[in-house]
């Protein structure tokens, strides 16, 4: 029987940073969180912020399930993430600047040529192309869980287009709006200005070319992306255009999107699309969502393109497990917060390893997300385990495993009252002419009894994550 | 401004106000039931579809005119562009898409609409009750249009809004004046008869001006003093002059913003100064009909430039 650090109990004692929670929860019984939990539930569906799974259907209008129950972190635990997390994006884009110039950390035999450069994610179309201040992910999602009093692990890292980030904002306006007492009480330190240190972030990182305040845009897939309420959501809280592919169009130079003024220079691109669907010229002819001929003004330095095209080697889970090894190589510095122990089915000794304890591992996709195409050892029955089996002798360099880790939980609010559930955390690294983290990020909670799944599409909430000032 | 932006800001206020004008019919179809007719209400209720625009897709589905299903079709059916629910539905999603360009206001009431909309149409239709689903429409669009006022910026998105509220509008106007004088009065002896009276005070009930018109007015309804009304007078809110000179000033403030006229402007001064320059004597000459088709294909028109002019995206 595995134990599970509960981030509030020890044993029977409340621990620091939850102290002031007691008394809270004393003061609602069941009727009172009831109407509270439907208040909060009429709210977002009134501001509009739903989300749509795709390909099951049903209410396109689905809203992701809040628990009102607060996650909290002390400052000096906070402090430690923060410094792991900078450490680690600035690695990162080390190694995406190096992979698309050079290649040292290759060359010195650190990582594996065929991992990097035969990589899906790899893009040619941009090698030898260093962007505006050698960033290449802008937003850093890192998607990390405790198992215990001083132990956080990365389980991975979002290096492409992390979302939620609007899900962490209007997760603490719902707890400020229904239960100011609470941040009367606790010293939580603010996260609200989240979208100007973006802006700000983007606006650092205008291409060569701009010789003015630069125009920063939003480009989105269209509103019936999953993710369109967060892509309208940011560009309102910047006071920036969201465009869509249509919108903008390349004359000589430049990129402009059409105004009922005319035509209006872009000078920054923040894209919620993938690589694939930028530039039909360069990538896919057949996309309606791109921009022709976007990459050559790229690539000209008229226009900067955030994240960069061809960053998502850097978040493959393959490539991962060498992330500790890029913290030493190009920061000389040891990694503050640790990955997850990794086998990957790419090497036969550790194929080996995954194959004869499947039933204790989780097993994933290289490239999968969303909690999809995942096996969970100890939660499968003996057919899933044997049916993942195959899958992965036909193509063991599409899969990695890991320990099942014993994930933390924090007070959660169920049907029957207050129970512990699993818990991971995504704090949202923006990397400009500085690197900025605001103190939090989105608390993902399993709300099914026993799960370790946290994902949206499969069943998970959301909560408000405090981190409390000195 | 995003073109396309400018483009959802205008459906917006298109959709809202076709939601209304569908409601307005039911409201008036409703009514002209209670009423004893020589013709019976059939003729009435198809002028109601004629007056919606959609009265080929009516057909089509369901062949004859009956109250039930027309109640139906003007206010549930999504195969019915111009239903109320798919004019809030569209409205909304419009909305959704420009979410940045609204205040949380009009998009709150944008929404509202919505969600309330799914919860009528989760109802059973027998316990829903013509003139409450009708007030309900109107309470919405007041909403809208109230939000739009107070919480808005004078900017040009504004400007877009009220373009597309004052084009749709226009439109609605002059289609319900064709149909009552066009289906309704096939016969020349109709004309200054009881029954005549009936049908156009009904139609300034479809336009929410009947007491308006005997307060503008007062004594008897008369076809000139209707026409007067609905299209020349400028206190009239749904008159057409009232609608054009709308457009002409939204218009003029875009040009003046930009700094910059557009084919748009010129024919918005050229359709004004042609209202401008009738009398009801003038309209009757030439033909209430034949003035009514000609204001419809011109609106039209004007539709078009203002696509081509503003929310296209095309010009350089």
């Amino acid at each position: 029987m595995t134990t599970y650090f509960n981030e509030m109990y020890d044993g029977d004692t409340v621990r620091g940073p939850y102290a002031r929670l007691g008394d809270w929860t004393a003061s609602m019984p069941a009727d009172k969180r009831l109407a509270k939990q439907a208040e909060a539930e009429a709210l977002f569906r009134r501001i509009g912020i739903t989300f749509a799974v795709y390909g099951e259907g049903g209410d396109p209008d689905r809203l992701i399930p809040f628990d009102m129950f607060p996650r909290v972190f002390t400052n000096s635990e906070w402090a430690k993430l923060e410094r792991g997390i900078k450490q680690r994006a600035r690695a990162l884009n080390a190694f995406l600047v190096d992979v698309y110039g050079r290649g040292e950390i290759v060359r010195a035999g650190r990582i594996p040529a065929n991992l990097v450069y035969q990589n899906e994610a790899y893009e040619r179309a941009v090698s030898g192309f260093v962007p505006p201040k050698g960033v290449y992910s802008h937003i850093v999602g890192v998607d990390i869980v405790r198992t215990g009093p001083t132990d956080f692990y990365v389980l991975e890292d979002n290096c492409r287009t992390p979302s939620g980030v609007s899900y962490m904002l209007e997760s603490r306006e719902m707890m400020m709006r229904m239960f100011p007492a609470l941040f009367r009480e606790n010293r939580i330190a603010p996260i609200d200005h989240y979208p100007e240190v973006l802006r700000r972030t983007l606006a650092s990182v205008a291409p060569a070319k701009c010789d003015r305040d630069p125009t920063v845009v939003i480009l989105t897939p269209g509103h019936f992306n999953s993710a369109y309420y967060e892509h309208s959501f940011l560009a309102d809280l910047m006071g920036v255009e969201l465009v869509e592919g249509a919108d903008l169009f390349v004359e000589g130079e430049f990129v402009y999107m059409r105004t009922t003024e005319g035509p209006k220079r872009v000078d920054v691109i923040y894209r919620r699309i993938d690589d694939a669907f930028i530039d039909p010229l360069c990538f896919r002819p057949d996309s309606m969502l791109g921009v022709p001929g976007l990459m050559d003004v790229y690539r000209s330095g008229g226009v900067s393109i955030c994240s960069a095209p061809g960053a998502g080697v850097a978040d493959d889970k393959a490539v991962y497990t060498y992330v500790p090894e890029m913290v030493r190589f190009y920061l000389g510095e040891e990694p503050i917060l640790n990955n997850v122990p990794t086998w990957k089915c790419a090497n036969a000794d550790d194929l080996g390893h995954v194959l004869s304890n499947l039933g204790e591992l989780v097993v994933k996709e290289v490239h999968g997300s969303g909690g999809y195409g995942m096996l969970v050892g100890p939660k499968s029955t003996k057919a899933q385990i044997e049916e993942f089996r195959a899958l992965i002798l036909a193509d063991p360099g599409n899969y990695i495993a890991q320990p099942t880790l014993a994930l933390s939980t924090t007070p959660t609010f169920v049907e029957e009252g207050i129970a512990p559930r699993h818990v991971d955390l995504r704090p949202y690294c923006l990397v400009g002419e500085r690197i900025e983290l605001v103190p939090g990020g989105l608390t993902r909670v399993a709300l099914r009894e026993g799960s370790l799944v946290v994902n949206s599409s499969q069943g998970g909430g959301v909560k408000d994550t405090w981190v409390l000032a000195e | 401004m995003l073109s396309r932006t400018a483009d959802n800001l205008y459906w917006i206020a298109r959709y809202m106000e076709r939601a209304e004008t569908s409601a307005r019919l039911l409201e008036v179809g409703a009514r002209i039931s209670l009423l004893p007719s020589a013709s019976g209400y059939r003729n009435d209720w198809d002028s109601l579809l004629r007056a919606s625009g959609n009265a080929s897709g009516y057909m089509a589905k369901y062949g004859v005119a009956e109250q039930h299903l027309i109640e139906s079709f003007l206010f549930f059916d999504r195969d019915n562009p111009n239903s109320v629910a798919s004019c809030i539905t569209a409205a909304r999603e419009s909305g959704r898409i420009v979410r940045t360009a609204l205040t949380t206001q009009v998009w709150d009431a944008l929404n509202t609409a919505f969600q309330e909309l799914r919860q009528i149409e989760a109802q059973p239709r027998e316990t829903q009750e013509l003139s409450r689903l009708t007030d309900w429409v109107m309470r919405h669009a007041a909403m809208v249009r109230g939000a739009i006022d107070a919480t808005l910026l004078r900017n040009d998105g504004y400007n877009f809004l009220n373009i597309g509220y004052y084009l749709e509008r226009a439109d609605a106007t002059a289609r319900l004046m064709d149909v009552k004088y066009y289906v309704l009065l096939p016969r020349a002896d109709y004309v200054g008869s009881g029954l005549d009276n009936d049908q156009w005070s009904m139609l300034l009930r479809a336009l929410s001006a009947h007491r308006a018109f005997h307060w503008a007015y007062g004594g008897e309804i008369t076809a000139a003093k209707i026409a007067h009304f609905l299209i020349l007078n400028p206190q009239c809110p749904r008159a057409l002059i009232t609608c054009v000179a709308g457009m002409h000033n939204h218009l003029g403030r875009l040009a003046k913003l930009y700094g910059r006229a557009t084919p748009a402007q010129d024919a918005v001064s050229a359709l004004l100064a042609g209202l401008e320059a009738q009398t009801p004597e003038t309209i009757f000459d030439e033909g209430l009909h034949e003035f009514l088709s000609r204001f419809i294909r011109e609106a039209a028109g004007l539709g078009a430039i203002i696509h081509d002019s503003y929310l296209s995206g095309d010009m350089l």
